[in-house]
């Protein structure tokens, strides 16, 4: 089996810092791998681990730094790799990313059956570039997976997690799968594979390279464009701060709690 | 003349309405009146045999036509059979603008709507508007919730989500002369892709509904242990409330995932929010700090939490809590 990992590179949005015009300061700002997208990691290689014959190929749309993520992937469990990157590819929405992603699926990676996405990146958070991807590739999709069960005759079996409950879905691949937060133990690197990480050749690819008109990529390809970006509003009240249980318990009273 | 507002009109898995359908309803009205008493319209997908179930709680909330798609498989989601269906009437109708929930069907569909009809989708919108040039303007929140940006789409429809609770049903009766129209799509070449095999209702759904409770009582790690998570649960009961989690209290597997409130969790608003050992991390906060009112205990009196409450008292959860049940 042929496997797809989509990874993003994201800044790690815990530690923003504003400038004095309430702009995000870039400078200095670390980056990550999208959390959700180890999760998304683990769900393949646990199927890796599994069966016989899986093949795990990690794909970044990305500037030319997210090599050495890709790298890092690689000494815990990836194969290969392969980086989309171009300057033209710049200020792309998520349908423009969807799109130069399954570009580059068609032409250097058709013969995947199954690829995996995070459910969520967590700087723009849209959840809808996994679904957009398999949508220009026409193939099903299953969403918030929160474990894969297995994998037989052409078909995948993964669980779902929905606001109501678990839902057992049965999907044909070649499909594509959103993954949760799962409750996994972090995969550490071994040392053959660090090596191997260092040896291994990452191709990147530009437009030219896959096929992408200019007019289907980056800003140009991008049907939203970002009209005004400014500081979330602090939520102004000032705390009163109480002393005891009995102030406490009125000030419930006052919010609405009965407790009597 | 202006082609209308839709909106997405999810189906439950217990065959209602969903109640982002009457929020977004209200917002489409509110929207309609700057564009020239645009029409509001709903798209529903729906088993033949219910669509007269939904029809007096369309018109009660404010649609003015209402397009319906029967088939019997539309009893439960799948994306491959809903995605076909809902492209092929969208085309139909038309819309200039289209809102969808951001409910996990809604977060699923979606995306494969706008991008089969080449036109963009703004996700998980906390505010919408009709700009003085008449385009429609979708804000969100990104980068963990600490950047606003107002987003703009060249693309028809213009498509948006919302996440249920951040936008209010109308309160007033707007009632109106509702056209149904029903609609017929081809879905004579649908091979089924995804079949669902099992479905487990969550209990906790049922015993804990944070999404229309009035008070939340949520813990987080400073809650610590089980006996943390009863205390809160009691606290809870006699307030007439539901229990709510931080991620990290998630984690701790204090509670189960379906109340983390947060980024990753739910959006609520209650009228009551009571944080109890939560620090108040944005990505916490970010999916309550709608709350009407917000009470928080905390042993640190420099926890950020405090920053957006109203009421707070530094001390310790499991001194206070009991002390408040005995009350
Ligand atoms: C991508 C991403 C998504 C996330 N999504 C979410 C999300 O959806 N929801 C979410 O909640 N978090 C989320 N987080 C995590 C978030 O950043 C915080 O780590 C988390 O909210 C902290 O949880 P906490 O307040 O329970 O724990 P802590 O931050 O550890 O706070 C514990 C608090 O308890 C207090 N305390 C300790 N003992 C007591 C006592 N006896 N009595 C009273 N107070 C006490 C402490 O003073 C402290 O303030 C996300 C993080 C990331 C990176
Ligand atoms: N630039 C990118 N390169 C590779 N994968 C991406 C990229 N952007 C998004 N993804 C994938 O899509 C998922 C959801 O991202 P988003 O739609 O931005 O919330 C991520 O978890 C990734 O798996």
């Amino acid at each position: 089996m042929k496997i797809v990992l989509c990874v993003k590179q994201v800044p790690d949005t815990s530690d923003i810092k504003w400038t004095e015009n309430n702009t995000i300061q870039r400078e200095g700002l670390e980056s990550i791998i999208n959390p959700y997208d180890v999760y998304a990691f683990e769900s393949a290689l646990r199927l890796k681990n599994k069966y016989k014959n899986v093949n795990i190929s990690a794909l970044t749309m990305g500037p030319k730094q997210a090599e050495g993520m890709l790298r890092k992937l690689i000494a815990i469990g990836v194969d290969d790799a392969v980086l989309l990157s171009d300057k033209k590819f710049a200020g792309a929405d998520t349908f423009a990313t969807a799109k130069t992603i399954a570009a580059a699926i068609k032409s250097k990676l058709s013969d995947f059956d199954l690829i995996v996405c995070g459910q969520f990146a967590i700087d723009g958070d849209t959840a809808q570039t996994g679904p957009s991807i398999a949508n220009f590739l026409d193939i099903p999709q299953v969403t918030y997976v929160k474990e894969v069960v297995g994998y037989e005759d052409g078909y995948l079996t993964v669980i779902r997690e929905l606001d109501s409950g678990f839902e057992k879905v049965r999907v044909k691949l070649p499909a594509l799968i959103c993954v949760l937060q799962g409750e996994f133990e972090p995969v550490r690197a071994r040392i053959n594979g660090i090596i191997h990480s260092q040896q291994v050749e990452i191709p990147v690819y530009g437009i030219d390279d896959i096929g992408l008109s200019v007019e289907d990529a980056g800003l140009k390809g991008s049907p939203t464009y970002v009209n005004k970006a400014y500081r979330a509003p602090q939520k102004e009240t000032e705390c009163v701060f109480v002393e005891s249980c009995e102030e406490l318990a009125e000030c419930i009273k006052k919010c609405g709690g009965i407790c009597e | 003349m202006s082609k209308g507002i839709l909106v997405y009109s999810e189906i439950t898995s217990d065959d209602y309405l969903h109640t982002v359908v009457f929020e977004l309803a209200n917002k489409a009205v509110e929207l309609s009146k700057k564009m020239e008493d645009a029409p509001v319209m709903a798209l529903v997908l729906t088993k033949p045999d219910l669509i007269n179930e939904y029809k007096e709680a369309f018109q009660k909330s404010g649609f003015d036509k209402v397009f319906y798609v029967v088939d019997e498989r539309f009893g439960t989601y799948r994306t491959d059979l809903f995605a076909k269906a809902a492209v092929q009437a969208v085309k139909q109708i038309d819309p200039e603008i289209m809102l969808v929930g951001a409910t996990c069907q809604g977060r699923d569909l979606a995306p494969r709507i706008s991008t089969a009809l080449g036109t963009g989708l703004t996700a998980d919108c906390t505010g919408l508007d009709i700009l003085e040039n008449g385009k429609f303007a979708a804000t969100r929140p990104t980068f963990g919730g600490q950047l606003m940006a107002t987003i703009l789409c060249k693309k028809y429809p213009q498509m948006a989500s919302v996440r249920p609770k951040v936008f209010k049903p109308s309160e007033v009766d707007v009632t109106r002369d509702t056209v149904f129209i029903k609609m017929s799509v081809d879905l004579d070449d649908y091979v089924p892709q995804i079949e669902v095999l099992e479905f487990t209702k969550k209990l906790v759904c049922d015993l804990n509904d944070l999404d229309s409770a009035k008070i939340i009582v949520a813990g987080g790690k400073g809650m610590k242990n089980a006996e943390g998570f009863a205390l809160l649960k009691k606290l809870a009961d006699k307030l007439g409330g539901c229990v709510g989690a931080s991620r990290v209290a998630v984690e701790m597997g204090l509670a189960p995932q379906a109340v983390q409130i947060g980024q990753t969790g739910k959006t609520v608003s209650p009228k009551l929010y009571i944080a109890c050992g939560i620090s108040g991390a944005l990505q916490h906060t970010i999916g309550m700090n709608s709350a009407e009112k917000i009470i928080a205990i905390n042993t640190d009196k420099n926890a950020p939490i405090f920053d957006i409450c109203d009421y707070g008292i530094v001390g310790d959860a499991f001194e206070i809590i009991p002390k408040l049940l005995e009350l």
